[in-house]
């Protein structure tokens, strides 16, 4: 059976109960994507933008979807308690992908900011949720067409015109299952013009031994002037699949800054796809990726500048040690009639072990005279001249290393626009490289398991 | 303190040191002379460990110990500094950072604990002082944009900090105009004992105006070929090296 089929089966089988346990705008997209998967195939190593990574087979196995949307008995409040030092954040939860969010602590939101679970906002808010769900991110993605088939909830963010988001957002995925399982997990962030917010995600899986797939869309459509940050924080587990593809809509003057971090995880995919259409936009696109084991990698990059007078910079760096795979393919599309664009794009990486591979595939395509652009990627090794200074120091080889390792990811980290998690994630890259392992204790979010 | 006995050593299969003897007391200061190429800098490379070379005979002893079996860092928590004739940029690493993990290692080598924060900050500043460091240089990355001076003058204060037992500057001068050269020669004074030691590798005789050497050695061919006092390094400088290079070849 193909890795579609088994899926698109299950929703022939049970779209009542699908449809039943969601929310009507949702459920009208489905017979789309059903249709858009009819002939499709989920990509295979080797298709063009897939070097490293087989789509096919991270969704072949037969994992179970949580269709009658059972709660957990669990009390994520009891279970979690995050918080960055210094840094105030409004969390929202899912396990797996049932969305959670602790009373408690609900900002009051004022001035018609809506943040609630989609599938809520879709029946409270149908017109407005409709108006954006699933205009981004196209059903010709076989991984979005899966998502849209089967998503039943996830998470709305609505900012209107000119308010500001003051606390950043903090979503915590959390996985944690007996039997395999895909999350099927859909996020929709609608900032009108001049709105401003933040939003951090983190991605825990707790069960070890049991493997999951994280199935995520994230749509973000930004109005004239509107200012976003997407912190996408990856610190998962060798049994996590995840695949996750961000589309953005950037209007004339908005800023987006996505900063996309795996620190620890099984088989990862991450696209971004950043579609500019106004004119003095400007767009930050960052990741890193620390990797040991088998730890697998995989971002891919859009970014179309369908417009002149736009500015993007883009960067994305790895370390791999041991066994790891990475693979970084960027693409940068300037327009024709798109003149005074700015886009540079770098991909830089160490491998520090003989035994790791990183696959990169920088592009530019350009159809205007008047811009400038650049691309580039590097692989490497650690300094030898820097490592042999630090020595004659008295600093011993594997620290100085680890300083050099660090180092190389500081300027990624610096890119960060909040100062409390531009901290946390030196320290978190510090104890990465230093071998503890970044758990839930130790990620970004500071989630606290099974304690009080 | 070290006795260097007929030290051999290649660089990708070619032979730089041919037989080198020297030996060097606490409280000495030697200067190592000679034309291009003649393997000074590889020495210092060599004693200090540089992975690049390999050593092909004879023995280096450092208090008692066998120099060459240790690995660099050891090297250095023995009492061994070498002021690198290219200091090496490394970005993203600050200097706090690169010393406290310095002189911490060199402390857990030794069986203390490592300093705390406060005590560290304190014992820059009072180092810093010795070569009139900027404040702004050491809360920056190691070397980075640093001016060939104040590279020269941070491989000094790192000296000052690491208090080793025997020195190496390799070339400190080079690259330097005169005022950075007094401050440079003026730390390396100030940080001379009767039990710690100098090894000054450099072309001119204008560094020796600053620090006095008890003896001046000319390597030639990846050997020592001649050995004096100050008058020789005056010498070498009226004469240039030609007419040693004519006794030798």
């Amino acid at each position: 059976m193909s890795a579609i089929k088994q899926y698109t089966d299950i929703f022939t089988t049970y779209s009542d109960a699908i449809n039943a346990h969601s929310a009507p705008v949702l459920n009208a997209v489905r017979p789309d994507a059903l249709n858009a998967l009819e002939n499709a195939r989920m990509p295979r190593k080797g298709d063009e933008d897939y070097e490293a990574t087989d789509l096919h087979e991270m969704f072949a196995p037969d994992y179970g979807v949580n269709i009658n949307r059972v709660n957990l008995t669990a009390d994520p409040a009891e279970a979690f308690r995050c918080d960055v030092p210094n840094m105030s954040t409004s969390p929202y939860y899912f396990f797996n992908d049932v969305y959670h969010h602790d009373g408690d602590t609900l900002t009051p939101h004022r001035d018609g900011v809506i943040v609630s679970s989609l599938r809520k906002a879709a029946e409270d808010y149908p017109d407005l949720v409709a108006r954006h769900y699933a205009r981004i991110a196209p059903l010709s993605n076989p991984q979005v067409a899966l998502n849209t088939l089967l998503a039943q909830d996830g998470i709305f963010v609505y900012v209107p015109q000119r308010v500001a988001l003051e606390r950043t957002l903090q979503l915590v995925n959390i996985m944690n299952v007996a039997q395999p399982v895909m999350a099927v997990r859909r996020v929709l962030v609608v900032l009108e013009e001049g709105a401003q917010a933040r939003m951090l995600v983190c991605d825990h899986t707790q069960s070890r031994t049991v493997q999951c797939l994280s199935n995520q869309v994230i749509e973000v459509s930004l109005g004239e002037g509107a200012t976003f940050d997407f912190y996408d924080l990856e610190a998962t587990a060798d049994t996590s699949r995840r695949a996750s593809s961000l589309w953005a809509h950037q209007a004339a003057g908005s800023n987006l800054l996505v900063d996309g971090i795996t620190l620890a995880n099984g088989i990862t995919r991450n696209d971004y796809h950043i579609s500019i259409d106004g004119e003095h936009a400007e767009t930050s696109l960052l990741g890193m990726a620390i990797m040991g084991g088998n730890q697998h990698v995989d971002n891919h990059t859009f970014i179309g500048h369908n417009v002149g007078h736009c500015h993007s910079n883009e960067l994305f760096k790895y370390v791999l040690d041991d066994h790891a795979i990475g693979a970084f393919s960027g693409k940068i599309l300037v327009a024709g009639n798109a003149p005074k664009v700015e886009a540079y794009q770098s991909n830089r990486n160490v491998c520090a072990s003989t035994t790791a591979k990183m696959f990169t595939k920088p592009q530019l395509e350009i159809y205007t005279d008047d811009v400038k652009c650049s691309h580039g990627a590097t692989v490497g090794q650690l300094d030898q001249d820097a490592l042999f200074y630090m020595r004659t120091r008295g600093i011993p080889e594997h620290e100085a290393r680890t300083l050099l390792m660090q180092a190389f990811m500081s300027d990624v980290i610096d890119g960060v626009r909040i100062e409390a998690l531009k901290d946390r994630l030196h320290h978190l890259v510090e104890k990465r490289f230093a071998g503890a392992l970044a758990d839930c204790g130790e990620c970004a979010g500071k989630c606290l398991r099974n304690k009080k | 303190m070290l006795v260097i006995k007929d030290l051999h050593a290649s660089i990708e299969g070619k032979e730089i040191l041919k037989g080198v003897n020297l030996t060097v007391r606490p409280g000495e200061v030697h200067a190592i002379m000679g034309p291009n190429g003649s393997g000074k800098s590889t020495l210092s490379s060599v004693l200090t460990g540089n992975p690049a070379y390999t050593v092909t005979g004879g023995s280096v002893e450092f208090y008692g110990k066998d120099l060459l079996a240790l690995p660099p860092e050891n090297r250095s928590h023995e009492g061994l500094f070498l002021s690198f004739q290219y200091p090496v940029e490394i970005p993203g690493v600050s200097m706090v950072n690169f010393m406290r993990a310095a002189l911490n290692a060199k402390r857990k080598y030794f069986g203390q604990e490592p300093l705390s924060a406060s005590e560290f900050l304190k014992l820059m500043r009072e180092k810093r002082a010795i070569v009139e460091l900027d404040n702004k240089l050491a809360s920056r990355s190691v070397n980075e944009g640093f001016s060939g001076g104040e590279k020269k003058r941070n491989e000094i204060f790192q000296m000052a900090m690491l208090e080793p037992r025997l020195s190496i500057l390799d070339e400190t001068d080079s690259g330097l105009d005169i005022d950075a050269l007094r401050f440079v020669a003026g730390g390396v004074n100030k940080l001379k004992t009767d039990n710690n030691a100098t090894i000054v590798i450099t072309h001119y005789q204008r560094l020796l105006d600053y620090i006095k050497p008890d003896f001046v050695h000319v390597l030639y061919k990846g050997r020592i070929v001649k050995t004096g006092g100050p008058e020789l390094a005056l010498e070498l400088e009226e004469k240039g090296y030609d007419w040693i290079k004519r006794e030798w070849d």
